[in-house]
């Protein structure tokens, strides 16, 4: 049923794939206006790089969660699904899942516009998709569960972002951590420690939100 | 000679559900005989679509309780909901996807075929690879329609049925309840078109503010 699950969501997203470019474009403008916030110092946009990226993808991952259930609730497909019956945690780990892999092809499109703008490039290019590929997996998991349970409210677009932001600050302190020592050189190799901290943080969040979404959904 | 005993396919024993401080329901009990076809029939605003909507699980009885091929309603939800199908005011379907997309997610969810036997009896066959949002609001009851044959349900809830639909779709729906009511499946139905409905019950069931009024 995951995988059925899992098919739906990646159809879904394929027939609304313009607005993957449309976040896109808005998180590279955020990464933009960031640099004209600093100003042209090299060593500060270099050295705030990390923190300015994973700022330019939670704002753009609030509008690709909130997106998501927008299909869902339109005719009430969920419910329709729901019905079937199809298992409530299958459709939260297909859309979860859905949702990760969008935030990880969003995350490193946004690195070279983050290499580009703030000069920070690194050779370390397999641990920084790491760490995005295990940042983006902390929001979107708790991401998705917000999504749904702000879905059917009318200000969902500030609802969730309300909700998220508090939940995920610890997934999205060690992201930041561990990017900066990636982009800005690691002797001590601390890096580890923020990645293991991040992969408990994930493996909190998944396993807790897929239990709950049950919930979330159901009447 | 007795007259053989068959189990009531629906046993609903004083249902109600309320949404906010309005009762949308109060004190609803009937019982429905398996392989048998009932009306619902009652103004709109009456309770039809909550008690259909309850008695798939889409949403939970506030008070009282019921029970499906003996199935609890609230403990046995995920058994209640793999024998019943309904035809919903919603469509349940996905916008941007094709009609035939749409049946076989519902397929691979269900671990059923036969997507393609369904959009032929729906007629739709031919606007098979079209997406949903070109289509008209008939032409979605029909696809919707499908989806709920493609269940293969022990019971099917029809709310407003004929809604939207054009004499063609009037004459398939008559076709498929007959067709169901054959194969022993029972039929709930909530119309306001009594007269065609009454042609296909053995029973009526009559709501007013969420009351039954009349059996």
């Amino acid at each position: 049923m995951l995988i059925a699950a899992l098919r739906k969501e990646l159809l879904l997203q394929w027939r609304s794939r313009a607005q993957l470019m449309a976040v896109f474009v808005f998180g590279a403008s955020a990464l933009l206006l960031f640099s004209f916030a600093v100003g042209p110092n090299a060593e500060i946009l270099r050295q705030f790089s990390a923190g300015f990226l994973w700022l330019g993808l939670l704002l753009s991952s609030t509008l690709t969660l909130a997106e998501s259930f927008h299909a869902e609730m339109e005719h009430r497909a969920l419910e329709g699904l729901l019905l079937l019956p199809a298992n409530p945690r299958a459709l939260y780990y297909g859309k979860a899942i859905a949702n990760w892999l969008q935030l990880v092809l969003l995350g490193s499109a946004l690195v070279p516009v983050m290499v580009i703008l703030y000069d920070a490039g690194t050779l370390r290019l397999g641990s920084l998709l790491l760490v995005i590929a295990l940042g983006t997996a902390g929001l979107s998991a708790p991401g998705t569960l917000y999504a749904a349970m702000t879905a059917q409210v009318r200000s969902k677009q500030t609802l969730l972002p309300l909700l998220l932001f508090p939940l995920i600050v610890p997934a999205l302190l060690a992201s930041v951590k561990a990017t900066s020592l990636i982009v800005l050189g690691d002797p001590m190799n601390q890096s580890k420690a923020w990645i293991e901290l991040l992969i408990a943080f994930d493996a909190i969040y998944w396993s807790l939100c897929g239990l709950l979404f049950g919930r979330v959904v159901e009447d | 000679m007795i007259p053989p005993v068959t189990e009531p396919a629906i046993e609903a024993r004083n249902l109600a559900r309320r949404y906010g401080r309005r009762w949308a329901l109060a004190d609803v009990s009937f019982t429905v005989p398996a392989g048998s076809v009932l009306m619902v029939a009652g103004r709109n605003g009456s309770g039809k679509s909550t008690l259909f909507r309850t008695l798939s699980t889409a949403i939970r009885p506030d008070l009282g309780s019921a029970s499906v091929l003996g199935f609890d309603l609230v403990r046995d939800r995920w058994d209640v909901r793999k024998a019943v199908a309904l035809l919903s005011h919603q469509t349940y379907l996905y916008e941007s996807l094709t009609a035939r997309e749409n049946l076989t997610i519902a397929a691979r969810f269900l671990g059923v075929g036969g997507v393609e036997a369904a959009l032929e009896r729906v007629n739709l066959a031919a606007r098979a690879d079209d997406a949903v949002a070109t289509f008209s609001a008939g032409m979605r009851k029909r696809l919707s329609f499908a989806r709920v044959l493609m269940q293969e349900p022990k019971i099917v809830l029809l709310d407003e049925p004929y809604g939207q639909l054009d004499p063609e779709g009037f004459a398939l729906v008559d076709e498929v309840v007959r067709e169901l009511k054959s194969r022993g499946t029972t039929v709930l139905m909530a119309t306001h078109q009594v007269e065609r409905g009454s042609g296909l019950a053995d029973e009526a069931l009559f709501l007013e503010a969420g009351r039954v009024v009349r059996c």
